[in-house]
């Protein structure tokens, strides 16, 4: 056989200081593979943008000409005030993007193939977290391009632009933990797939294509206090959109926005790290 | 034996789910080099009891040795002795073939150079290499199983993990298969195979293990496990269904034996201490009396006797579980 004829293989002693170095070589690794699935399917990536350009097409034409979100009549402005949203949207709906290939890699046995060998199991996370921020980052890329086609522009100086972007891709490293604890948690993929249902009315009660003002009492509550409404409402403050004003919100936190659209994140992250590290732990029950 | 010589050994694996007993106190002992099979019906423990040698339940009670190292304790150093197939094929369907294992290459700590030359060599072995840039996705099953069982030996482990290897597979799917693992097994690497197939484990195994219900219930070689179920048997089968009572009756006077018939059967059958002369004898008897027979065979015991027998009637055996696809 082929293999009498090679040296034996092994792989290499660890030590202390090897291991951490072997942790980002194997994240490496398993950001590279996802990154060939995408050359080997760009099909995937498609529809994973498809449902944020749909949006917007259909908010902006269908819907937009009808709402008046800055008191300055039907229309007037709504791709100012929707193209932040469907920002942040976009970064919202992407713990899917996490959530998704979590069950498939652990319905498919890729998790226990990962697991029974001898590399960093913190790369199977990690690998898929910085996957997932590139990933996250070309999708806003795309939107801002479409955003940028259709007459939408930042009105406030560059780094509060940069800054803008920075605090969407800080919502959606919170999220990667949220996507990791439930595609660990659902069965299948088929459960990852249902949580769109949830998944769905908790992008649209926020801020994110209507201020929460214009939704009744609690509802609008509910949207004001929505994580993404925050993070909405911060990106609007930083693009200076016209005709919004936080101060004067009636909702105390949408006049914090900023610090909302900062402070939620980290929550998630308390909430949401421990959960994910635990399931990752329970899959050897 | 000494402990060393040992690949495996388990000493009253529990694990419970909740209300369900899945191990109830299985014990293991693989020699070094060997091919030892893990045979059960569906639910016996198999799955669980290799899921515990390889790092990926934990145990409740009892204790592992793979390859001289603790499971509980030195898992990661269990983990760079061992391979795994698992009960589903993991094979990325995305990626090609060589894809495929030159990430698990570089996933098992070979360099760039190592993992690409590795994967052109498993790719060789297990008759891949036309189908190297292709991906997985539209492979046959065997092909695919092959490629999985290509992943779990990049390292050429010490002691290799098979889970219902070649479920699923086609007669020739299966015989690529076995021959790449009796070519392990030559080299000195120890295997450990669940199978529903007693075939299989006949072809394989040096020595086999039946559990069920989270229990050993015997242990031998695959020609003592038959041998428990006793002798040869001489089946004959007889033209026309009236001469059946006639052929008993020669049957008895060849071999000073009562044959056993099915009513409506036009077959008996009888235990034969002496195989080949009870053959030839009855041969004769036949030939003197004219009787047209239809067929007449000797018939050596299966293992599926032998396991049907130990795992009691309502242990039959069901074949490959429905989750294997
Ligand atoms: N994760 C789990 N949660 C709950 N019960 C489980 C789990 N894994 C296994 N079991 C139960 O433990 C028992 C043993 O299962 P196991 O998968 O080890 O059987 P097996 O011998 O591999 O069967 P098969 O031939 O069907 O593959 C079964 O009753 C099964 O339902
Ligand atoms: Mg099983």
């Amino acid at each position: 056989m082929s293999t009498t004829s090679t040296q034996p293989l092994a792989a290499p002693d660890e030590t202390p200081g090897s291991r951490l170095l072997w942790v980002f070589k194997d994240t490496w690794t398993i950001v590279m593979q996802e990154f060939m699935h995408l050359l080997r399917q760009p099909s995937t990536f498609a529809w994973q943008l498809g449902m944020p350009v749909v949006m917007v097409l259909m908010f902006v034409y269908v819907f937009g000409s009808a709402m008046d979100v800055t008191g300055m009549g039907a229309g007037v402005g709504y791709i100012d005030y929707a193209m932040p949203g469907m920002f942040a949207m976009t970064i919202a709906f992407g713990f899917m993007n996490t959530a998704f290939p979590v069950a498939f890699n652990k319905e498919k046995g890729f998790m226990d193939r990962f697991r029974s060998m001898p590399m960093s199991s913190s790369a199977v996370v990690t690998g898929r977290g910085v996957a997932d921020i590139i990933q996250a980052a070309v999708d806003l890329a795309v939107i801002v391009g479409i955003a940028l086609a259709i007459g939408w522009r930042p009105a406030g100086p560059v780094t509060d632009t940069l800054a803008a972007f920075g605090l969407l891709l800080w919502l959606r490293f919170a999220l990667i933990f949220v996507g990791i604890w439930i595609g660990l948690r659902v069965k299948n993929t088929e459960g990852a797939g249902n949580l769109f249902a949830i998944a769905f009315p908790l992008g649209f009660i926020s801020s994110v294509f209507a201020p929460p003002q214009m939704m009744p009492g609690w509802l609008g509550t509910v949207a004001a206090w929505n994580p993404v409404s925050s993070t909405a409402s911060a990106i609007r403050e930083l693009f200076q959109t016209p005709g919004v004003d936080l101060a004067t919100s009636t909702y105390w936190i949408e006049g914090h926005a900023i610090a909302g659209a900062l402070i939620w994140p980290v929550l998630l992250l308390v909430v949401f790290v421990p959960l994910a590290v635990r399931q990752f732990q329970n899959l050897s029950r | 034996m000494p402990p060393t010589d040992l690949a495996v050994e388990a000493r009253g694996l529990t694990k419970r789910y909740g209300p369900t007993v899945a191990l109830d106190g299985v014990d293991l002992a693989v020699p070094r080099g060997t091919v030892h099979g893990l045979l059960g019906p569906n639910g016996a423990g198999k799955t669980t009891t290799v899921r515990i040698l390889t790092t990926l339940t934990r145990l409740d009670e009892g204790r592992a040795t793979v390859a001289g190292h603790d499971v509980k304790t030195s898992a990661r150093l269990v983990r760079r002795a061992i391979g795994l197939t698992g009960q589903q094929t993991a094979v990325d369907d995305l990626l090609t073939a060589r894809q495929n294992l030159t990430m698990f290459g570089r996933l098992f700590r070979l360099d760039k150079r190592s993992a690409a030359r590795r994967a052109d060599e498993l790719l060789e072995q297990f008759s891949l290499t036309d189908a190297a840039n292709r991906a997985p996705k539209k492979f046959s099953g065997g092909m695919r199983r092959r490629l999985d069982l290509a992943a779990s030996m990049i390292l050429a482990p010490q002691v290799l993990f098979l889970d219902e290897p070649t479920t699923g597979l086609d007669p020739a799917g299966r015989r690529e298969v076995w021959h790449a693992i009796r070519q392990l097994a030559a080299q000195g690497t120890t295997v450990l195979l669940t199978t529903h197939y007693l075939d299989e484990a006949d072809q394989l195994c040096d020595r086999i293990s039946v559990v069920d219900h989270g229990r050993n219930l015997v242990e031998d070689t695959p020609a003592g496990l038959k041998r428990r179920i006793g002798d040869e048997r001489l089946e004959l089968t007889v033209a026309d269904l009236g001469d059946l009572d006639q052929a008993v009756e020669l049957v008895q006077r060849a071999t000073e034996l009562v044959a056993d018939t099915t009513p409506g059967s036009s077959t008996l059958s009888v235990p034969v201490p002496d195989g080949v002369r009870a053959l030839t004898d009855v041969a004769s008897e036949i030939r003197a009396a004219g009787l047209d027979l239809a067929d007449i065979a000797l018939r050596r015991p299966t293992l599926d006797e032998a396991f049907l027998q130990l795992t009691g009637d309502q242990a039959v055996l069901t074949g490959p579980t429905e989750e294997t696809s």
